[in-house]
Parts: C-alpha cells; structure tokens; sequence
C-alpha cells in the first residue's frame, strides 16, 4: 500500500511537468498546426544557461526568472528564422526542420557544455515530506512543481479566456485570413504563442533537470512523454494537456514502479498508441466537422 | 574561318543519345550491374579499411532507400528507423548464437522480424497524420533500445551478442568478402525497390501521398496501401541491422540510439527524399562525417568527446538547411543540371513520354488543399 501511494504521489510530480511541456506543445499546434520536436531541448539549452548563471553566482531565483525571459526570446526566434520559411509547404517540412534543431541544440550543449552530467539544484528541499509519522515520497520541490505548473495553466487560461490578446490569438488560430481583414496582427501573435510555448518549455526544463541525469539529451523522453500527453489530451487544449500531463505521468510511474524503469517508454509507446487508435483526436478536443 | 557552335555540342551528342532499355527489370538490372562492376573496381583497388567503408555504404544505402519509399513516395515519416534496424541486427544475432541455420535463412528472420514489427507500427500509422505518426516513431526509438538492457540474459545486456560472417571462399580477405555481401544485398534490394515503385504499388503509394481521398476514390486500398509502405520499409531497415552487425562484430542496445534514426532521416533528406540513388550520397555521408568532424574538432582543439557532438551538429545542421532551402536534395540538383543538360540535345522522336519523378515532391505539396 505504501508503495502503491509513493508511486501515485511519484507520477503526479512527474505528470505536472510532463503536463507543463505539453501545454509548450499545445500552444503551438493549436497556432500553427506544427509540433515543436525541439520543444525539450529548447527547455535543456535554457536550463544549461540557468546552470552557467549559478555558478557565476547568481541567484536561484534571478537565474529562473532570466531563463524564462531566454525561453521566450529563443520560442520567437525560432520561430522566424525556421518556422516563417516554411509556410505553405507540406507537414512533413516542420516535423523535419525542428528534429534538425533538436540534435543542433543537443550537439550544442554537449560541445558547450561537455559529456558528464552535472547536477541542478532544486529550489527546495528534495527529502520527502512527513505526513503523521510516515515519510512520504512527496517533497518540498513536487510540493513547488505542483503549484508553479497550475499557475502556468491558469496564466495561460486566464490569458485565452479573459483578455483580448487572448481572443486575438484564438481567432488567428481559428481564422487567420478572417482575423487579418479584421485587422489582427496574426503573424505577430504566431510569433507571441511560440514565445510562450518558449516559456513554458523552460519551465519544464527547469523542473526535470534536479531529478534526473542533467545533461544534453535528459529532455529527450520527457518530450515524447508529454507528446504523449497533448495527444491524450487532443493536441489543442491546455486542460487537456494538464489531464493528458497526469494520466502519462502516473501510467508511466506504475510501468516503473511494477515492472522496471526500462519498460517505461514502451509503456508510453503502447499508451499512445491505444489512444491514437481509440480517439485520434484526443478526449478534449472538438471532432473534426471534415476530415480532408 | 567560319566557326559554329553546333561542333562542340555535337561532339558530346553520343552521350545525351545513350538510352539505357525502357522495359523497367532490364533497365534496373542493367544499372545494377554497371554499378557492381564499379563497385568491384573501387573495392578491388582500395585496402581492406576501405572495402570495410565501402560495405557501410552498402548497408546504410538499403536502409535509407526503404526509409526515402516510406517518406517520400508514401508520405509517412519515420523518425524510428533505427528501431527497426535493432530489430534485424538482434534478430540475425540470436539466430546466430543459437542455431547453425544457412545465413540466407538468418537474413530473411531479420528481415521478417523487422517487417513484422513494421506492420504492428504501421497499422496504427495509417490513421494518423505527419505530426502524430512522427511522435509516435520518435518514441518507438527511444522505447526499443531498454527492452534489451532489461532482459539482458537474452539480448547479452551490455556486451551484446556476437555475429559471425560466414567464411569467405578462397583466397579473398575477410573485409572484401563482407563488403561483398552488404554491395549484393544493396543492388538487389535496389533492384527490388526500383521496379516496385514503376509498378502498380509505386503508383499507388504516390497517389495515396499525394491525396488519399483521390486515390480511395480511384479504387486504391488507402489503409492497405500505406501499411504495405511501412513493412517493406521496415524490412529493409532490418536487413540493414543485419549487416550493421555483421560489421560492427557485435550488436548491443549502443549502437542504436535515437540519433542513429535521427541521421538516417538527415541523409535521407541530404540524398533526395523520394529517390533512390541518391541515398548512395546520404550514406556517403553517414559513414564518412563522423570521420571528418573528428579530424575537425582536432583541429580546432575541441577536446574528446566534441566529435561526436560536432556530428550531430553537423546532421542537423543539414536537416534544416536542406528543408528550408533546397528540398529536393542532392539527387534532385543533379537531375535538375541533367535535364537541363538534355534539354540541349536531340529528343527521342520515339517510345514512352518520359514521366518526370520530382523528388522531394513529398515536401512540395501546398497545404491549402486541407484549409
């Protein structure tokens, strides 16, 4: 029983980043219909400059902070310089384009960087907390992921839902030829929502790096567990993503906990297959009215 | 002295007039055989290393032209690849270390384990669209390789399982002989490959790429269709493991990792995506730029370990430039100076209107249609 709840409380932590990530990934798809496979190592190269600034002394919170900022500024750019070039072509030529970022940005690191995995420190304490007189596998720092991930989903809510950004950026999303007559600065906002998927990622980057073996590819299954996610939750909504976030998270922590931690991108593999197969287009996401 | 500029290009009229055979099996074994016996002049000349290098190629070639099928004839990609390459190599390898079967019969386990694994990731693909189907084999790559690392009493953990070539006739070395091997697999599988797409299935996996509600409607098996795509493409990809373990002596879960599938779709898109020669230019560049970028970060004191990394730069690098500025690859620069090249000469006044293959054209496709 203990086990069983260590591991439940394990795969809620690690869903609510997975769920971070994912929301990164939906931002995005929803916009531009594109799935950002370098999403993750955008998150590991913000994450190695947050490494760079503490150990040049400065503070946890200051480098957070900066590493967010880099992450916005590194989502727009990326989305100008590879993303822009590209309009109008085949989707295939986005999957390709953002694989070839992917390696580009883990070659970079691991030339910049070196081999060895280093640590992150984490912004707090990683003993488990205490609950009566039994020790739980829940710290301070999930207690912190947990509360940092909701934030990031209400943020993003509250934007979509009840500002007029928000509406501008739904309605390039949805119509953006209408939206451009309508005076909407569409490729602006495109530009915005890969800035904040930017944000997003490093979030997540942020918060994996201290639990696991942080070096230029430990993001690399956290990205196909959150692809993962934004599929289960239909590639579109940011609820989704959280709901998405959680059931990976916990379908991958029993996987570990009960059968070995090897098996647990194959159990990822089968689960996204299963949903693939049982509902293509995600439990949250509105069926298609054509499918051309 | 009157001169005209018809001399010159007269001169060099006997090589645009050469036509190789129209009937598509005589003109591919026709090309298959020029290219062994270029080969045989290349490995015949060069030392054992070399004839070693030559045979990667061979093997890289096969996996590359199953992979160039699936994404640019087909439509779907694959960022697993190297998943079903495992797959091959382990299964050869087991065969091997258990059972004292004829190598053929070890080849086509390999080749069918691997189709077999093809056909369980393709039947989900077929409903699924680039992005989706892309995710999916992302994972497929990274799931595979710890499945060995936990049963490790079959798979031989990290020491792998050892392969053994069989034994060269005569008076030929070890490494000729291997090389040999992986050309024969090549041309044949190239062969193969190449009249299947001039058949009926080559017809079809374009038109299903091009617009599967077209093509169901002209009586085309859409989901059937694909699936077939991803076997034979899996299939090669495991005859290619086989061979990667034949030359590398071992297989262990190190040799294919999620950039292993990575540069395959990098050389692939470097070749010509959708073409089959051209593959011979992405394998050239498979078994040669780790080479290279370890020379180049001793050059410029990079320190060990930054070779590999400046080889996965290199890769991505290629990936992105190739995408955004010259889809079509090498291949298609080449038949693009070609036509060209033709155009200036005299036009056949007889045979088959020549249907122009644009590679790349998988990349090409407006997405307005969907809006």
């Amino acid at each position: 029983m203990g086990l069983f709840v260590n591991i439940t409380l394990d795969g809620i932590a690690n869903g609510m980043i997975f769920a971070a990530l994912a929301l990164a990934l939906v931002l995005i798809f929803r916009a531009t219909r594109i799935v950002n496979f370098a999403q993750g190592a955008l998150g590991m190269m913000t994450t190695f400059i947050a490494s760079s600034l503490l150990d040049r002394g400065v503070g946890y919170w200051w480098a957070f902070l900066a590493v967010l900022a880099v992450g916005f500024v590194m989502g727009a750019m990326v989305e100008r310089l590879l993303i822009r070039p590209l309009q109008g072509k085949s989707e295939l030529n986005p999957v390709i384009v953002t694989i070839g970022l992917l390696v580009v940005l883990e070659g970079l690191a691991g030339t910049i960087y070196g081999n060895s995995s280093r640590g992150f420190p984490a912004a707090y304490s990683q003993s488990g907390l205490t609950v009566g007189h039994t020790k739980i596998a829940f710290s301070h720092f999930d207690v912190f992921i947990l509360v940092s991930v909701l934030v990031l989903m209400t943020a993003t809510l509250v934007l979509f839902r009840a500002t007029s950004l928000g509406l501008r950026m739904r309605a390039s999303a949805f119509a953006g030829e209408i939206s451009r007559l309508l005076g909407v600065r569409v490729g602006l906002l495109l530009t915005l929502g890969w800035a904040l998927a930017g944000v997003a990622g490093s979030l997540a980057g942020l918060l994996v790096a201290p639990t696991s073996s942080f070096g230029p590819y430990y993001m690399d299954l956290v990205l196909v567990y959150a692809f993962t996610a934004a599929v289960i939750g239909g590639l579109e909504s940011p609820v989704g993503a959280l709901i998405g976030g959680l059931i990976t998270g916990l379908s991958i922590s029993y996987v570990g906990g009960y059968l070995g931690s090897g098996l647990q991108p194959l159990g990822a593999l089968v689960l996204l297959m299963v949903a693939l197969m049982a509902r293509p287009e995600g439990i949250f996401a509105r069926p298609p009215a054509r499918r051309v | 002295m009157p001169t005209s500029p018809r001399p010159a290009l007269g001169r060099a009229q006997w090589i645009l007039r050469l036509r190789l055979p129209t009937q598509p099996l005589v003109r591919h074994v026709v090309l298959a055989l020029g290219g062994a016996a270029i080969l045989y002049l290349i490995t015949s000349s060069l030392s054992p290393y070399n004839d070693f290098e030559v045979g990667e190629i061979a093997l890289y070639v096969i996996a590359l032209a199953g992979l160039s099928l699936l994404t640019g004839v087909n439509g779907q990609i694959s960022l697993g690849h190297g998943a079903f390459m495992a797959v091959g190599a382990y299964a050869a390898a087991l065969l091997m270390t258990h059972t004292h079967l004829n190598f053929l019969v070890e080849l086509l386990a390999s080749i069918g384990a691997a189709g077999l694994l093809g056909l369980v990731i393709g039947i989900p693909a077929t409903r699924l669209k680039g992005p989706y189907l892309a995710g999916m084999t992302l994972l497929l790559a990274l799931a595979l390789p710890p499945i060995a690392d936990k049963w490790s009493t079959t798979f031989g953990g990290d020491q792998g399982l050892t392969t053994t070539v069989p034994t060269a006739p005569g008076t030929i070395n070890p490494e000729e002989w291997l090389a040999w091997i992986q050309i024969i697999g090549a041309l044949i599988v190239l062969v193969l490959l190449a009249n299947l797409l001039r058949s009926r299935f080559g017809r079809s996996f374009r038109a299903v790429r091009d617009d599967e509600i077209a093509a169901s409607l002209s009586g085309i098996h859409v989901a059937r269709t694909k699936v077939i795509a991803f076997v034979i493409s899996a299939a090669c990809a495991g005859l290619a493991g086989a061979f990667l373990g034949l030359s590398t002596g071992v297989v262990n879960t190190g040799e294919f990792p999620l950039t292993l599938s990575i540069q395959l779709l990098a050389a692939m898109v470097l070749g010509g995506t959708g073409t089959l020669m051209g593959m011979w230019w992405g394998a050239v560049l498979l078994v040669y730029l780790p080479q290279w970028s370890t020379s180049l970060s001793g050059d410029f004191n990079l320190g060990s370990g930054a070779s590999a990394y400046l080889a996965t730069i290199i890769f991505g690098v290629v990936l992105i430039v190739v995408m955004i500025a010259a889809p079509t690859g090498i291949q298609g620069g080449l038949r693009w100076g070609w036509g060209r090249l033709s155009a200036l000469g005299p036009r056949p006044r007889f045979g088959p209107p020549s249907v122009p293959e644009r590679p790349g054209e998988a990349l090409h496709l407006s997405r307005t249609a969907e809006k």
